[in-house]
């Protein structure tokens, strides 16, 4: 961060961040910054431990050890009132969208306002109505979630991270369970948000299409380790074997040596409680 | 040494289990007695609407039951009582079974059915869809949001509805004593009142009370903890059920003993 004058605002740091899940260590030392105003997508495989980062950066999983600066903070080890103040600042839509089922969307939506601001009604009820707007649910208030389509319940869930007018919005799997016409119309929303608002934005995902279309830069990670990072022509032209084979889909090779299958079938034994 | 280890090791869990359920009743007791005072509002509006709930919507099945319980509580004592020509007695057995025990017993065991398993799953199910993480990443606290207002229904609840199987009861046992031991409804009353202390009826209370708080530690702990996956909202609200029970009961015993040993000195 020495040339933080030369180079555009840093919005997060991951410094050695590491995180387990009781004695399963999911990532293992991450290292990359996030800048002011880009779209940043992570990519990786099921199990590449890309959703245990996205949880971390908002607070949801504590780091094992390392270090997340956000806006000049190190959320690694902070109080959880810092974090409550911090949380404020930040959006995240979750792959399901997460929706309060017990209240309609309007609710949903307005539910940071009122608990975080001391906003009248009538001023909540207003941003409300921009907020669906932006998304494109105007005049979709008053329904309950459950009576949502699925791109729908994810507009809304777009909406009510946006309520608070963060300065970096989360996506988790945004495109996941729509269909292609409706995950392209999600991507879109997250197009026009980038540019309407500048918003810092970090998308996960495994979608490699809708990833080519929003992101600025991409970073992949495998097995808990960032494999490459780059703008998405670098990552485009990038001849590291793990990239290449995420890029052009090839599937994993089966295990071809027999001394490795034979090593594979006992390694449990070998190392028992690894 | 296999044994004993096991033994150890279910105690231990048992032990880390209470402390978890009291965890979340201080937590639960900061949110409703200091937080307020500190600018963050008790959520008195979600509170009543959950008062309404495991409350209000339990008096019908809860004043059927405890109505029969109150008649069996008559009949079985009247077998015993008549062979002493004492049949007159069964209004004193039937109000005190009801209100130092009975009454506050069925009505948590109603309320687990009702609102304990209601609870697990209502928060599992919102554990399941991300709907909690959603609320922690909105920097609203669960417990603040969801649990506490649950604490103050259930702790404001449980007595109301106590009392009303109470008198339910003892209008079960009225029922018989008219019909069958030459009471009229007023004198069957006025020796039920007359057989009871002020005693009786508090320890009562005081036992729904803590009832209260048990059923609703035990489901909304359940609930927090529900693991991934659907069937995991039903192995929850399973447990919680199984669970209050339990601990109800457990409470029971050792309130009843507490008040026993109290009154003897």
């Amino acid at each position: 961060m020495n040339n933080a004058l030369t180079q555009p605002e840093v919005m997060i740091s991951l410094r050695n961040l590491r995180v387990s899940y009781g004695d399963r260590e999911i990532l293992h030392g991450i290292n990359f910054d996030v800048m002011h105003g880009e779209t940043l997508v992570i990519l990786g495989g099921s199990g590449s431990g890309k959703s245990t980062l996205l949880r971390t950066l908002v607070g949801l999983e504590r780091p094992s050890s390392g270090e997340i600066w956000l806006k000049g903070k190190n959320i690694a080890a902070i109080s959880s009132e810092e974090m409550d103040e911090i949380r404020k600042k930040i959006g995240m839509s979750f792959q399901g969208g997460a929706l309060f089922g017990s209240m309609t969307v309007g609710e949903n939506v307005a539910l940071p306002l009122r608990e975080h601001t001391k906003l009248e009604d009538s001023t909540i009820e207003i941003i409300l109505r921009l907020k669906l707007d932006q998304v494109g649910l105007s005049g979709f208030e008053n329904y309950m979630p459950a009576q949502l389509s699925g791109g729908m319940k994810k507009r809304a869930a777009v909406a009510r991270a946006l309520a608070m007018d963060p300065e970096i919005l989360f996506f988790d799997e945004p495109s996941a369970g729509l269909d292609p016409i409706i995950a392209a119309g999600v991507d879109q929303l997250i197009l026009e948000l980038k540019q309407a608002f500048h918003m810092t934005i970090i998308v996960v995902t495994h979608e490699l299409a809708s990833a080519f279309l929003i992101a600025d830069r991409m970073v992949l990670i495998d097995k808990g380790n960032v494999v490459a990072i780059g703008t998405t022509d670098e990552m485009r032209s990038s001849t590291h074997p793990r990239v290449r084979q995420f890029l052009d889909r090839i599937a994993e090779p089966a295990v071809s040596e027999e001394l490795d299958y034979l090593q594979m079938l006992t390694e449990e034994h070998r190392h028992p409680g690894r | 040494m296999e044994l004993t280890s096991q033994i150890g090791g279910s105690v231990t869990d048992g032990l880390a289990y209470l402390g978890a359920l009291a965890q979340l009743g201080v937590r639960a007791a900061y949110f409703t007695f200091v937080a307020p005072f500190q600018g963050k509002p008790l959520r008195l509006q979600r509170a009543i609407s959950q008062a309404m709930q495991t409350g209000v919507g339990a008096l019908p099945i809860l004043s059927l039951i405890t109505f029969f319980i109150g008649l069996i509580l008559a009949l079985q004592s009247a077998y015993e009582l008549r062979k002493f020509g004492a049949i007159t007695f069964v209004a004193n057995a039937v109000a005190i079974s009801m209100t130092r025990e009975l009454g506050p017993l069925i009505t948590a065991i109603v309320v687990i059915g009702r609102s304990g398993s209601a609870f697990a799953a209502e928060i599992g199910t919102m554990k399941v869809t991300e709907e909690i993480d959603a609320l922690e990443t909105m920097a609203i606290d669960p417990v603040h949001f969801l649990v506490t207002p649950k604490f103050i229904a259930m702790m404001v609840m449980l007595p109301c509805l106590t009392i009303w199987a109470n008198s339910m009861g003892i209008l079960g046992g009225a029922l018989f004593g008219v019909t069958q031991a030459d009471f009229t409804w007023i004198r069957y009353i006025q020796s039920s009142l007359d057989a009871l202390f002020l005693r009786d009826i508090t320890t009562g209370l005081v036992k729904s009370v803590m009832f209260g708080i048990t059923i609703t530690a035990v489901g909304c702990h359940e609930g927090l903890t529900t693991g991934a996956g659907a069937e995991q909202v039903g192995r929850s609200t399973t447990r919680a059920v199984v669970v209050s029970i339990f601990l109800v009961i457990l409470v029971d015993l050792v309130f009843t003993a507490l008040f026993f040993f109290m009154t003897e000195r």
